[in-house]
């Protein structure tokens, strides 16, 4: 009976082991359902601003911003990179990665060096053993993100661009498609990419309240912290959907198995007790 | 019936208000502003205060705003409002205190900044008084 007796205490460590990835599945469902109703919420304001910054970019103010401004040449490179705080959620922070050091590693073909904000643990993690002048870095904020605590690092960033000490950002991130796809995401931030032009009826100006540097300047500072809060919420979205798909793949591995493994318990219990009977009968018939 | 425009209030992370509108009054950097239908257009940098909103019907209702940006259009107004109280020097600090944590070095903060915490937030507390104080003023009639 020694085997089917380690199978027993086999399948009981599997089977504790399938209710926590089954209660991690759940919660992660509960969790993504909220962060995706955060992301909805946090739409209204995207769209109305970009509607604000197309209609300047038609009404044609003679302030040119420098965040609309391509720059001639590049040296250095600006990357803020999203990601969660804790793992276990498949391939997704892996995925966005090894993106990221492949254009990293482009860049740096390039002659260009670059300057890192990381958001989240897991990319802090990453970029220690990576390599990288990490300029700023926040974690741990949680399943509700605020924009509050993402100010500071933008800031950095924003300010590095003004200062001309990176000549380019790029926002990197895993974007929410559905449950079942989390799109790893590098974009380019600043210099903001030209806005489409609609067609324009008329020919106008809007009255600036102090003045247009001014507005236009607080104008463009919300927007790229708007795309920031964005990609974190819809970071927050992705990692629990990644974790929810990973977890329940965990259960359905740990439910196979503890199949196969109460087959091959029943099989050594039924050849223990078989072979109990014949020595019982081989013993009977000797005497 | 009273002529009137399309406001939208959002923030950052959640939509405050939408509809249909008579009156605004905000207070914008060069003092209060009050826009009426068909209102030039206008983009104006928005002071922590309340925003006073008179609804279709005329109704008032009190919006309070840490900041942000008026803009006027001809076919409505957008809010969009700061999610908190936004002075220079508490964006710095916070842009320092991100630096700090990548040097993994935290010293310990000068008293000019949290002075001008506490003004900003001094400021914000009166802001968020007064909105309440004309909230009750308007329920009590």
């Amino acid at each position: 009976m020694a085997g089917a007796k380690e199978i027993r205490t086999q399948i009981k460590s599997i089977k504790s082991t399938q209710k926590i990835t089954r209660a991690m599945e759940m919660v992660s469902t509960s969790k993504m359902r909220s962060a995706q109703a955060r992301m909805q919420a946090a739409r209204p304001y995207a769209e109305k601003i970009r509607q604000v910054i197309s209609h300047l970019a038609l009404a044609n103010p003679e302030y040119k911003h420098p965040f609309l401004q391509p720059r001639t040449t590049e040296r250095r490179v600006g990357y803020i990179v999203v990601s969660s705080d804790r793992g276990l959620a498949g391939g997704l922070n892996t995925n966005l990665f090894r993106q990221i050091a492949a254009a990293a590693a482009k860049d740096r073909q390039a002659g260009l060096e670059l300057d890192i904000v990381a958001i989240g643990n897991k990319a802090i993690q990453f970029f220690k053993r990576f390599g990288g002048n990490v300029v700023a870095q926040t974690s741990h904020l949680g399943d509700t993100p605020h924009l509050t605590d993402l100010i500071g690092t933008i800031k950095v960033m924003l300010d590095a661009y003004r200062e001309e000490r990176i000549d380019r950002l790029v926002l990197c991130y895993n974007r929410f498609v559905n449950t079942m796809t989390q799109a790893p995401t590098l974009e380019q931030v600043l210099p903001l990419p030209a806005a489409q032009v609609i067609d324009r009826k008329h020919s106008w100006d809007y009255l600036y309240e102090p003045s247009s540097p001014e507005v236009l300047d607080q104008l463009l500072t919300r927007y790229v912290e708007s795309l920031v809060y964005q990609a974190v919420v819809e970071n927050v979205a992705s990692e629990h959907a990644a974790r929810m798909v990973a977890m329940k793949a965990a259960s359905d591995n740990a439910g196979n198995l503890i199949d196969e493994l109460q087959l091959a318990y029943n099989k050594a219990r039924q050849a223990a007790i078989t072979k109990e009977l014949s020595e019982i009968v081989g013993g009977a018939a000797a005497v | 019936m009273a002529m009137t425009m399309q406001l939208d209030i959002v923030s950052a992370e959640t939509s405050l208000f939408s509809g249909k509108v008579e009156f605004i009054a905000a207070r914008a950097t060069g003092g209060e502003i009050g826009i009426l239908p068909r209102h030039t257009p206008l983009l104006a940098q928005l002071q922590p205060g309340e925003i006073r909103v008179k609804v279709e019907g005329g109704e008032e209702q009190f919006f309070y705003v840490s900041g942000g940006i008026l803009e006027v259009q001809p076919d409505g107004v957008t809010v969009l409002a700061d999610t908190a109280v936004r002075a220079k020097d508490l964006d710095e600090a916070a842009a320092q205190a991100a630096k700090q944590r990548a040097e993994e070095a935290l010293k310990n903060r000068s008293s000019d900044l949290d002075y001008a915490k506490a003004q900003a937030e001094l400021a914000a507390a009166v802001a968020q008084l007064r909105a309440i104080q004309n909230l009750r003023k308007a329920l009590g009639r």
